[in-house]
């Protein structure tokens, strides 16, 4: 108000145009709080239509649980807990033992971790500390492209390309030298745990490095500088100054890929084998909860195995909240420092 | 070393301490190097998969890529030739159903969240949003069978109300973040000139952000064009053409899925070019967007 008053003598040109506009608004002034009133309408239609979106995403995961939960009533009335201590998997004579799912959904995704980790962790800290800026960004792209293929595409080539150099070279080579583990024995077939293993490793890289990436990259300066003052070498300056700090975050990025590893449906269906045993041996051909809904959802005949599979369905989904949730928090936990932008 | 510059009152009065740095040992500067080693080692063994992918989908997937496989349906099993032009209509149908019904839904929830959301409630759609975001795609695909397959018949709807549910979350999350980006100042402007509510929201911060949300879309639409595991038992494929939102539908994922697994090597030439095709389609609609969005908020700003 004031500031108009101030500005208005400096202008005498357009004194008269405000003038006239004064009046003309004087009318609604008089009751100020309806001077919205023209628009409130469509603005209530507006804000409730966005409302009805925001709902929707919680209608989803509203409706995610309940048809998994009607969908599996009737298993888990015939089998209760037993269902995820068998290892009977039996359509015909409708016996449903989920263990050997569950086995071999840890295994391979275990697999895949040990293999994961340590090569995105070293993508992730040679991009942050090591590389010439340059190469920062082309590497970070090339190394997100990998999340950009399709998992039938990462299936395909494992079937023609990884299988075969597992069953000609890596199989019999880990078998005479490891094979005294035991984890390493039996024919090598090529397809197995490890082949689903070394696949779903792949698939995940991309997750893992580029959140570990990101937790490197807030890791304060004066941290490094610190270190480097007291004179260590690089290395030790990424050991000590770097990676300590990032750890929390590393391990939330690890978690992270763990979800999608133990999610991941048809890379891992098209080379795991397909059978539902637990063995010990990695070159073993194994199943994994998401494959056998993968393979016998839409053939499964009568409601028991259908509520059977819809069943794993279930601890699928209830295994992943829990794995992601875990993992989000520990990564919130380090990012926070950042400029929040999420929550302005 | 980085120089240690530390602030004196008078640099030239203090005596020059004589620092004596101890040289670093050999271990320590060998330990240095082989880290550094092992580090370029991951990335290489890294990018190997990543190469050998694209190297093989170009090799194998443009070898056997023909007019045929562009314009014919599937030939019978076993019988050589034939293409999946099918399957490439029918995952733009099931591709646009999606998206019709995704990308609405995703950007209002977006908006909801950017503009009305500041509470525990916004809060909580955020939350569920993020949980959904890393629900496995066959889980989804179980729930649209439970939904609009279970008694009605598999049909190309179920697949595409599969992939939207996969397609919210993202969409949602990056709208969200897009206007949270616009500058609260030009919302004020708006409302300053008299402007409601709603036609702010629409005409002045979407418009805005318009580049980062149709981002936020083509990555959705990406990340859905190539998932196969919803479709399995919502679309479930179909060797014959087909146009209508209710009959079983060809999809390019699922044809790649099928003729991978055949033993016939006709079948497994043509499950390469498929994924080149698919891989194409990805790659050229994303960058197609980008760069019209580009030219785009060129020509408005």
């Amino acid at each position: 108000m004031a500031n108009h008053a101030f500005s208005r003598p400096d202008m005498p040109g357009p004194q008269p145009v405000e003038a006239t506009k004064v009046t003309a608004l004087s009318t609604p002034r008089t009751a100020p709080l309806l001077h919205v009133s023209s628009g409130e309408v469509p603005d209530r239609i507006f804000k409730s239509l966005m409302t009805i979106c925001g709902l929707a995403v919680l209608g989803v995961l509203v409706l995610i649980v309940y048809s998994l939960i009607s969908g599996s009533r009737l298993s888990w009335h015939a089998f209760g807990f037993k269902f995820f201590a068998a290892s009977d998997w039996d359509p015909v004579g409708e016996h449903f033992g989920a263990l050997p799912f569950i086995y071999g959904t840890l295994v391979s995704s275990l697999v895949a971790l040990i293999i994961a980790v340590p090569l995105a962790v070293g993508v992730a800290v040679f991009t942050t500390e090591m590389c010439p800026k340059v190469l920062r960004a082309p590497l970070s792209f090339f190394v997100e492209l990998l999340a950009a293929i399709p998992s039938v595409i990462y299936g395909l080539w494992a079937i023609f390309v990884l299988v075969p150099l597992m069953s000609g070279y890596v199989e019999p080579f880990l078998g005479k030298t490891l094979g005294w583990t035991g984890l390493f024995t039996g024919a090598p077939y090529g397809i197995g745990m490890l082949a689903a293993g070394i696949i779903l490793a792949v698939m995940i890289i991309p997750i893992i490095s580029s959140i570990a990436r990101e937790v490197l990259m807030v890791v304060p300066q004066h941290q490094r500088e610190a270190v480097l003052a007291l004179g260590a070498t690089r290395w030790e300056m990424i050991r000590v100054g770097v990676l300590r700090n990032a750890r929390a975050g590393i391990v939330g990025g690890i978690i992270l890929g763990l979800g999608r590893a133990l999610g991941e449906t048809m890379a891992v269906t098209m080379v795991i084998g397909n059978r539902p045993d637990i063995a010990k041996s990695l070159f073993a051909p194994g199943y994994t909860m998401a494959s056998v809904l993968a393979n016998e959802f839409s053939e499964a005949t009568g409601d028991t195995y259908l509520s059977a599979l819809v069943e794993i369905g279930l601890a699928l989904f209830v295994v992943t909240i829990i794995v992601n949730a875990l993992a989000q928090l520990l990564v919130w936990t380090v990012t926070r420092g950042q400029p929040a932008k999420g929550n302005a | 070393m980085a120089s240690p510059r530390r602030e004196m009152p008078d640099p030239m009065s203090v005596p020059t301490p004589q620092v004596v740095v101890p040289p670093i040992s050999l271990r320590r500067r060998v330990t240095d190097h082989v880290m550094t080693g092992v580090a370029v080692l991951t990335v290489v063994l890294v990018l190997a998969p990543l190469v050998a992918i694209f190297g093989y989908l170009v090799y194998k997937g443009l070898g056997s890529l023909n007019w045929a496989f562009l314009t014919q349906t599937p030939k019978p099993v076993g019988e050589p030739g034939g293409g999946m032009a099918n399957a490439i209509v029918g995952s733009m149908l099931i591709l646009g159903i999606a998206s019709l019904i995704g990308v609405p839904f995703g950007i209002g929830a977006g908006i909801y969240l950017a503009e009305f959301g500041r509470n525990r409630f916004g809060a909580a759609i955020r939350f569920t949003a993020d949980v959904l975001n890393g629900v496995p795609s066959i889980v989804i695909g179980i729930v649209a069978w439970a939904l609009l397959v279970r008694g009605r018949g598999f049909s190309a709807l179920a697949g595409g109300v599969a992939l939207a549910i996969m397609m919210v979350p993202t969409i949602c999350r990056t709208t969200e973040e897009m206007l949270l980006l616009v500058p609260q100042a030009l919302r004020e402007a708006a409302y300053g000139l008299g402007v409601p509510r709603w036609r702010t929201t629409l005409s002045i911060t979407l418009r805005t952000a318009t580049s980062g949300v149709i981002t936020g879309v083509m990555l959705a639409f990406a990340r859905v064009a190539g998932e196969t595991a919803p479709l399995l038992f919502t679309a479930l494929g179909n060797t014959f053409w087909n146009l209508r939102y209710d009959q079983p539908t060809a999809a390019l994922p699922l044809q790649i899925y099928v003729y991978a697994n055949s033993a016939y090597d006709d079948w497994h030439r043509q499950a390469w070019a498929g994924s080149f095709v698919l891989i194409l389609l990805i790659v050229s609609s994303v960058a197609a967007v980008r760069y019209a969005v580009r030219r785009g908020s060129f020509g408005a700003a």
